[in-house]
């Protein structure tokens, strides 16, 4: 979440979950919050209850869409100008947060310059919006007492998924609306423990805690505290160590319970990849398509046989405890580090999960006062959480952001890596659905969940189905300039015409053949969501 | 029977929820009452979580690959020879030929040993997950 960091300083949701259901307006752009996070869904819908308004901006008519005051169905792709036309109207209509932007942020006049610069019949022209609309939905937000804005995959994964953030930011501090209760920016998380995997220091540049590698001071603390001296220059991001090819710089890798053959876009050079490795080590809970491809696979506890602790979207840290045994030989993705960590020279001992919390407290300072003690008593705490005594952050950015001052980070249209053209005249859009998580490799072992959703579908819009002589169900090949893959057709009106979308859960039907690796600069987020394809009806033999 | 407070592995929301414990095996689960994100709710993964956790699919013993196959083997077999893989990698070509990657579905705590054991015992900082997916 880069976007965030660049310009509040902290990339988490500013809010918790349910402060969402006091707002007052709701804006969600690229969240089909109702399949992907159902309780985050539910305080929006009670809010509405309430008489909250609901803003959706989407390609799609989402069921939240449905649900939605005003739902803007942007052309993909566009989501900086129709935010920019946005802040346009609020600055045309005197409803600028004047006192807020010249106390908390800085670099608004290159904001203000950018906008004033706009032609705004241009640019809602460009998102496929009318302007009447467009100009409602930034006057519903900008007079709001109690605003918050809501986002998930669908805006981080573009080229320009960093801008988008940026954006969404800059209209939250241009109409004031953060380091309030009930107001702020929330992005939600996709899997369940992202935001701990984050905070915990699983990534290239950062150190636990958001204490960044190229820093000496940080990595002098980390040195004495492990002993050893620590590599000076950030990693490799996940994109490029899976797409390195068959004779990449990576030529080992250990892959702890993710499933990169199915998740990642363009999967065959992902495959390429990992089949040239010298050595590959998988630890996982289900042979899944990355693990066939090892060397050595680990069988590893899950969930309810280990304890630990997990930190969803809100920054809420609370504890995942043991309820049985792990099956056969199955062991703990801990004890096996720690077993690893041995064998190469560098030995590691803690004797419960609590222990290694206690490590995470001291090195941390966000989560100085998390001790398992503490979670274990509470529903957990939110972070920041500076020592013993700290009750956590259910909001965060009072008086000051994290940064110090606010950022404002103007940005411009950039199109997307692929459009359609007359080869490709379709647009493809990925997500996922309701019944199923991420790859799938644990929700499709579950009957009940397979039997409400057992095979992949492409939602086709009903004009576009009888252009290419569709029935609702029948096969259909999909195929993009990377590769093709057969689903069946859902004709919709949930999709535009010129549109088409799916989901990633299943290995049948691996969409990520077909999807651009272009790459966002900011955040190295694969752009998942747009990419030019055609379909055809396949011919019953 | 007897329940078992824990916190649900299927998206962000991260509900409170009881697993039902019989026999030595998860049966069934059940929102928590009090639960500031669950209150009482949970969504239709939330209440089959416990399908995942007895299935018979589950890997049960390491595994090492003999040619095409990957056939079973002991831990100390799969733990010394992964070990002295990663050791010789790292010791030819650096730690930077080495990548690892931490999961979102693991815990905290696994997830910091992981970053931990990759900058220490792999002297490497090419550690990531899939945050961006
Ligand atoms: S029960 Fe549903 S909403 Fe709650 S954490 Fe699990 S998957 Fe998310």
């Amino acid at each position: 979440m880069a976007g965030l960091a660049t310009t509040f300083g902290s990339g988490a949701m500013t809010n918790s979950i349910n402060e969402i259901e006091n707002a007052e307006v709701i804006l969600v752009s690229g969240s089909n919050t109702t399949e992907a996070h159902p309780q985050v869904a539910r305080r929006m819908l009670d809010a509405v209850d309430r008489g909250a308004r609901l803003i959706v901006i989407d390609p799609r008519r989402t069921r939240l869409a449905e649900c939605a005051h005003l739902h803007l169905a942007l052309r993909p792709g566009t989501d900086i100008p129709l935010l920019n036309a946005m802040m346009r109207v609020l600055l045309d209509e005197g409803l600028a947060d004047d006192l807020f932007i010249e106390m908390r942020t800085e670099n608004f006049l290159a904001l203000r310059d950018m906008l004033n610069r706009l032609d705004l019949e241009a640019t809602a022209a460009l998102t496929g919006v009318p302007l009447a609309l467009i100009s409602q939905a930034a006057q519903l937000y900008g007079r709001a007492r109690k605003a918050v804005i809501c986002y998930c995959l669908g805006v981080t994964q573009h080229v320009c998924g960093t801008e988008n953030v940026q954006t969404i930011a800059n209209l939250a501090m241009l109409a004031g609306h953060i380091e309030k209760e009930d107001t702020g920016v929330d992005p939600l998380r996709g899997q369940n423990n992202v935001q701990g995997a984050c905070d915990m220091g699983a990534l290239p540049n950062m150190l636990p805690s958001y204490q960044a590698v190229a820093n000496q001071d940080y990595r002098d603390k980390f040195e004495r505290a492990w002993g050893v001296s620590l590599p000076e220059a950030p990693g490799k991001t996940l994109v490029e160590m899976t797409h390195g090819g068959a004779q990449g710089s990576i030529r080992g890798m250990y892959i702890m319970g993710e499933n990169p053959m199915l998740s990642d876009p363009t999967l065959k050079k992902v495959e390429e990849t990992l089949r040239g490795l010298d050595f590959l080590v998988v630890s996982d809970i289900f042979l899944t398509e990355t693990a066939r491809l090892a060397q050595v696979v680990f069988p590893a506890a899950c969930f309810a046989e280990k304890s630990g602790s997990f930190t969803n979207s809100e920054r809420r840290v609370q504890m995942v405890r043991q309820a049985v045994t792990p099956p056969g030989e199955c062991r703990a993705d801990s004890e096996i580090i720690m077993e690893l960590s041995g064998r190469l020279g560098y030995g590691m001992e803690y004797n419960s999960s609590a222990e290694v919390m206690e490590e995470i407290a001291m090195l941390s300072p966000i989560y100085g006062g998390m001790h398992h003690d503490r979670l274990d008593q509470s529903w957990g705490l939110q972070w920041p959480c500076w020592d013993r005594s700290h009750p956590g952050t259910p909001f965060l950015h009072k008086y000051y952001f994290t940064r110090g001052r606010g950022h404002f980070m103007p940005a411009g249209h950039t199109a997307p890596g692929e459009l359609p053209d007359p080869e490709y005249p379709l647009l493809l859009m990925t997500g996922r659905i309701y019944h199923h998580y991420h790859t799938g490799t644990m929700t499709r072992k579950s009957e009940r969940l397979t039997r409400e959703c057992d095979h992949a579908v492409l939602q086709i819009n009903p004009a576009d189905a009888k252009a290419h002589g569709l029935r609702q169900g029948e096969s259909v090949r999909l195929s993009s300039r990377r590769g093709e893959i057969t689903l069946a057709a859902e004709i919709t009106d949930q999709v535009a015409t010129g549109m088409v979308y799916t989901t990633f859960h299943f290995h049948e039907a691996p969409i990520n053949l077909l999807t651009n690796d272009a790459f966002d600069t900011g955040s190295g987020c694969p752009e998942y969501k747009v990419c030019a394809v055609r379909v055809k009806k396949m011919v019953n033999s | 029977m007897h329940d078992v407070l824990t916190t649900c592995v299927y998206c962000g929301c991260g509900c409170g929820l009881y697993l039902h414990v019989e026999d030595a095996k998860v049966c069934g689960s059940q929102p928590s009452r009090h639960h500031p994100v669950s209150r009482d709710n949970l969504c239709v993964k939330g209440w089959h979580i416990h399908e995942s956790v007895n299935h018979p699919d589950r890997l049960t013993t390491p595994l090492i690959r003999k040619g095409d196959a990957l056939v079973p083997a002991t831990w100390e077999e799969a733990l010394d020879f992964t070990a002295q893989q990663l050791g010789s990698i790292r010791d030819q070509h650096g730690g930077k030929a080495i990548g690892v990657l931490a999961s979102a579905k693991c815990t905290n705590e696994e997830n910091y040993l992981l970053q931990k054991f990759a900058r220490t015992a792999l002297n490497t900082n090419n550690v990531d997950h899939c945050a961006r997916l």
